[in-house]
């Protein structure tokens, strides 16, 4: 029995180790070509290590007039903070107000926000593409972030924490004379940071990482976000591809350093978004 | 209590104060598009979003009848097929191997679950222009020279299709991670003294876990299969990142998304066409889903 459990150990470590090392590689070939040289990438024969490195093409990334990536890493952090403050304002009022006022038709109104979730986003872009072109919002920050703003799914997942908060404290509030604004800004967001910090970082990857709305509604270059920029690169006839890689490693940084600071409270927030129970 | 405490008359007031400006915003970017969308596909709209002739259930006679957006469908049945069986098993086999390690499981949890930081644009890049190059310094061509084998262009054969492995490698990497995070979660819960118990049967390995985690971990499935449906009906990304060049985007392997936005918001400009299209699909993903949930639930219930 102990020599079957030994080869399970010897299996998993196997495995976990191959794994790692697929999981890993992209991210390498992603530094790799980003300090390379146009030549050595298109090279008949493949090198692990760039033959030379170039440090150039980091500066060169930015010094490209006909992608305006400075104006890119801008618009995409103005979108990306400012969707994840209104998400987290407007979700967390939303979730708690459902979760605590006990209104009439609280139940009717929060079937008509769960039942949105069924709908994907992505399938609604043309009538909301049709929508944001009425109000003449086309290549405008505000057509970018606005719509973004009501999230669904955040609302949802705000509602089932603030169920499971202690109702005791916010008894004692409302004894205190605290009314429901005073109770839910004193009282239940000091104490609400870890999920709130789950939340936010989610939302602000998703924000981050979007493609097709801001590819369906920033139209002009200086609309564009990081990733459409990126795109642009990709699919265009004259692009350096070394010049491509050291764009899309500016676009990924600023996320992996992130993830990796925030790593605990985004595997909280999904293990606690309660999807798996 | 709490009500008792504040007064009944508040409660009106207060409720709209907190969900108001969310649910409203919800109302006017959700609900209106979805129905001005039901509306304008009724009519004639050629390069305007405004309505222009009524043609009552032509566009979705054209939708219906056309080639290509069916096949576009059967692009996301083969693409469905592929990924969904896949993503479920590797993330659940990496969560249970995690699950398992004690050593280092911080370390390996993170290796798996950081590609979700990285948007598809990128992975798109790095498996187009790096892994399955179709030249002879692509990684993939460099392994198949390793052992002899001539050069395979990648993405631009359709027969072999070549092009679903790179699509769906790319997939793979980016979602295993979030997945597995949500299976660990539910691994986390099977209670203990259900190991112990089974320990004191005898039981091992895969008996353990067909008798003992499994069943536990049915919910998680559940959830885990929805969401992994209705993320390929989603699919877009990686399709047109990857597959669309210079030359425009080759009419093979449209998903239905790819599809819609080219008849929306592509040279043509169909809006009435575009918002039928989008109805159609609203409707076939709702009833997936509902289907899928019903079947699943029946089959938990045995």
């Amino acid at each position: 029995m102990l020599h079957e459990r030994r080869r399970y150990a010897v299996l998993r470590r196997v495995l976990l180790g191959l794994g790692t090392l697929l999981f890993l590689v992209p991210f390498y070939l992603l530094v790799r070509g980003a300090f390379s040289t146009e030549a050595d990438l298109t090279s008949a024969t493949w090198h692990w290590l760039p033959p030379t490195w170039e440090w150039g093409n980091l500066r060169a990334v930015f010094d490209n007039p006909t992608v305006p990536m400075g104006r890119a890493l801008l618009n995409s952090t103005l979108i990306a903070v400012s969707q994840t403050v209104g998400v987290l304002v407007l979700s967390g009022m939303a979730g708690y107000g459902l979760a605590r006022i006990p209104y009439r038709w609280s139940n009717a109104v929060f079937w008509l926000i769960t039942v949105t979730l069924l709908i994907p986003a992505a399938v609604t872009f043309v009538p909301s593409f049709v929508l944001v072109s009425t109000l003449g919002w086309i290549s405008t920050l505000r057509g970018l972030i606005v719509p973004g703003l009501f999230q669904a799914l955040a609302t949802f997942l705000f509602r089932q924490f603030f169920l499971s908060f202690p109702k005791e404290i916010e008894e004692a509030a409302a004894l205190d004379g605290l009314s429901w604004w005073g109770t839910f800004w004193r009282v239940v967001v000091p104490n609400s940071g870890g999920f709130a910090a789950a939340i936010g970082t989610i939302t602000f990857i998703g924000s981050w990482n979007a493609f097709l709305w801001p590819l369906v509604i920033g139209r002009t270059p200086d609309s564009w976000t990081v990733q459409i920029a990126l795109s642009t690169y990709l699919t265009a006839q004259t692009s350096q591809v070394s010049l491509l890689f050291a764009a899309a490693l500016v676009a990924i940084l600023p996320l992996l350093l992130m993830f990796l600071l925030l790593q605990r409270w985004i595997v909280q927030g999904v293990e606690r978004t309660g999807i798996s129970e | 209590m709490l009500a008792r405490l504040r007064g009944r008359q508040d409660v009106n007031l207060w409720f709209w104060v907190f969900v108001g400006p969310f649910f409203a915003g919800l109302v006017l970017f959700i609900y209106v598009p979805i129905g001005w969308s039901i509306y304008l596909s009724f009519f004639e709209a050629y390069n305007t979003v405004t309505p222009t002739e009524f043609v009552g259930m032509a566009n979705y006679r054209d939708m219906l009848t056309d080639r290509a957006f069916r096949d576009s469908l059967l692009t996301f049945v083969v693409f469905a097929a592929f990924i969904v069986p896949t993503t479920f098993a590797l993330s659940l086999l990496t969560a249970v191997l995690v699950a398992r390690t004690r050593v280092m499981q911080a370390f390996f949890r993170s290796v798996f679950f950081l590609p979700v930081a990285c948007s598809y644009v990128v992975a798109a890049l790095i498996w187009k222009m790096s892994i399955f190059s179709g030249m002879r310094s692509g990684v993939a061509n460099a392994l198949l020279g390793l052992v002899g084998a001539s050069p395979i262009p990648w993405l631009s054969l359709t027969d072999p299709p070549w092009y679903w492995l790179v699509i769906v490698s790319a997939r793979l990497w980016l979602q295993v991670g979030f997945y597995m995070i949500l299976f660990l979660a539910a691994l986390q819960r099977v209670p203990t003294n259900l190991y112990e118990a089974a320990a004191i049967d005898g039981a091992e390995g895969w008996q353990v876990f067909r008798h003992i985690t499994w069943p536990q971990l049915v919910p998680a499935s559940t959830a885990v299969l929805l969401l992994l449906l209705i993320n390929a009906f989603q699919a877009f990304d990686e399709f047109y990142n990857i597959l669309s060049g210079f030359g425009g985007y080759p009419p093979y392997a449209r998903p239905p998304l790819v599809y819609l936005y080219y008849t929306a918001l592509g040279t043509g400009q169909n809006f009435g066409d575009g918002s039928a299209g989008a109805v159609i699909l609203t409707v076939l993903i709702a009833a997936l889903a509902l289907a899928q949930t019903r079947l699943l639930r029946l089959g938990g219930r045995d």
